[in-house]
């Protein structure tokens, strides 16, 4: 538990990766409901990234305690 | 259409927010009272804010007016470019759940209200921490102009420049409202206002992003409007990136997300969360506003499908605003976005204050302050701060402003070294962190001023161009010369200086 929750934090990089990487991303298609992708990837990373960081705040709080 | 216009509801409503909002500062005072003659009361609300209130705060924060009128006006004008502020907006918050409980934690141990405390505390060098102090400070000052400058677009949009009075009153109405209710509540009238400010920002938008685009015809056809318009335009413009706008686009959002927690006002905020932990959930959390900041930048593409046209692309929103909407709701926008002006306004001057008090007048002017005139000393610095930004808008160009705060993100990108990596390890020296720091401002300066004041810097190799974002240059150069410095200075033999926190400071108390 201890180990992976000091190197759990590493998937943050992963938000780093899919932004900062643009060709990843920039295009048009596929739109959904009428966002070009580029736009719906933006939203997509948003949420992502949250959970991730929520699942490394589960993951170390139980380590603390 | 231009959207200026003068209309007795809108101004009504408006005023009527913005009254019931002032009411509020002043009785922030009696909120959660403290003994406001401390410096960590008046300037930290007594490090007692819960996860809610710090929500507000922080997101208050970053969501200033000048956000709100500058990226809808820059993705009108340019178009995808300038989504840069989405990545940066979603990078941030891991970032913070990484450093800032650290900084919290260390903090609170040893009492420190600033990043340049505790920069004094961990590296034993007070030129190192009044290098961080200053570069704070300078940094936060054109922030807080440009504050007045979203203002000025939103009285200029209720049509207050075809009236007899001129555009100065309202503002300086506003601004002295401002100045007396931080002067006597301290960060607690901020964060009191900011639950008003944001709730009644998040109607404007969730209104806005549906019935606009309901009169325009849906999405696709907002989209479809901005793809022609760009087409027609020409140059680099467009619903998706040109591929030599990549770089540009992806070292600005990365370093804007390395700069925001640097400034004074994201320090302020941060320390007056109530635990460490308090930090941790708002990063999970704070992602809800950078929702609201994709909505917000989708404006600048509604206005092009709205057929706005504007003499200054400021103007883009709230003329938006104007033409969509009913008199009385466009004056409840308003004051929304007038309010969003006031609290980070009052969040940095506070944090201006708290630094020029702790690391600049008590180490080098005054070392036997009582903490009662530390406080009282921080309130009329907040005046003056606040005063100077009015002076700064009403005499100097509204560019001035612009430029000026362009520079301070570069600027406060350079106590990264000091703050960030000082959270984690003093490998780096404070000699050498403060070399690099001197020459990081120096590069990240001239390379700017010598450009046409454009934060990106052109590259050519080859024939193609890589553009990168100055202050991430001007980091990297600064890092670079730290660390070799650092090298020389051990190769020598130098000792180091004395390290006041221990590795437990930096981790959650157990309880």
């Amino acid at each position: 538990m201890r180990t992976l929750s000091r190197w759990l934090p590493i998937i943050l990089l992963l938000p780093c990766i899919a932004l900062l990487w643009v060709p990843f991303y920039n295009r048009i298609e596929p739109q959904i409901g009428g966002f070009p992708f580029f736009y719906v990837w933006l939203v997509g990373w948003t949420v992502i990234t949250a959970a991730l960081t929520w699942l490394v705040w589960r993951v170390q709080k139980r380590a603390r305690s | 259409m231009s959207g200026i216009r003068f209309d007795g509801v809108t101004v009504g409503v408006f005023v009527f927010f913005f009254a019931l909002v002032t009411v509020l500062g002043f009785v922030a005072s009696r909120w959660r009272r403290g003994d406001l003659s401390q410096l960590s009361e008046w300037g930290l609300g007594g490090r007692r804010f819960g996860g809610f209130v710090t929500w507000f705060l922080l997101g208050g924060d970053l969501y200033t007016a000048y956000t709100l009128v500058a990226v809808p006006a820059l993705v009108y004008a340019v178009g995808a470019y300038g989504f840069f502020a989405m990545p940066y907006v979603i990078l941030v918050y891991p970032f913070v759940f990484m450093t800032m409980p650290r900084l919290w934690n260390v903090c609170r141990k040893h009492g420190w209200v600033t990043s340049a405390d505790f920069v004094a505390g961990r590296f034993g060098s007070r030129g190192l921490a009044l290098a961080v102090a200053v570069t704070g400070i300078l940094a936060t000052m054109p922030y807080i102009a440009l504050q007045l400058v979203g203002l000025d677009v939103v009285f200029k949009a209720m049509g207050f420049g075809t009236l007899g009075i001129g555009r100065e009153t309202p503002l300086i109405i506003a601004f002295v409202v401002l100045a007396v209710y931080t002067y006597s509540s301290g960060l607690r009238a901020p964060a009191l206002i900011a639950f008003v400010k944001d709730a009644m920002l998040y109607i404007a938008v969730i209104a806005a992003i549906i019935i606009i685009p309901m009169q325009l015809g849906g999405y696709g056809a907002v989209f479809d409007a901005a793809r022609d318009a760009f087409a027609a335009k020409g140059g680099a413009t467009g619903l998706v990136l040109k591929p030599e706008q990549f770089t540009a686009f992806a070292t600005l959002a990365l370093g804007s997300a390395f700069a925001l927690f640097l400034y004074p006002q994201a320090t302020t905020a941060t320390l007056s969360a109530k635990s460490a932990e308090t930090i941790r959930r708002n990063a999970i959390w704070l992602p809800a506003y950078s929702i609201m900041l994709l909505l917000v930048s989708l404006l600048g593409y509604m206005a092009i499908a709205a057929n706005i046209h504007v003499s200054d692309n400021s103007m883009v929103a709230p003329a938006l605003i104007n033409v969509s909407f009913p008199p009385w709701f466009a004056g409840f926008c308003f004051a929304a976005f007038a309010l969003g002006a006031l609290v980070p306004a009052a969040i940095m001057a506070i944090g201006a204050a708290n630094l020029f008090t702790r690391n600049i007048w008590r180490p080098y002017v005054n070392r036997d302050m009582s903490d009662a005139s530390e406080s009282r000393m921080a309130k009329n610095i907040s005046l003056l701060v606040k005063f100077g930004a009015l002076a700064a808008v009403l005499f100097l160009p509204t560019k001035f402003a612009i430029d000026l705060q362009l520079l301070g993100g570069i600027w406060v990108l350079q106590i990264f070294p000091a703050v960030i990596c000082g959270l984690f390890t003093r490998w780096l020296r404070p000699g050498p962190l403060l070399l690099g720091w001197a020459v990081g401002m120096v590069v990240g300066t001239t390379q700017p001023v010598l450009h046409g004041l454009a934060p990106v810097y052109t590259f050519t190799a080859g024939g193609s161009h890589i553009g990168i974002y100055t202050g991430l240059l001007a980091l990297a150069i600064n890092l670079v010369v730290a660390a070799l410095a650092t090298l020389v200075a051990a190769a020598m033999g130098r000792g180091t200086q004395v390290d006041r926190t221990r590795p437990a400071d930096y981790e959650d108390a157990v309880e």
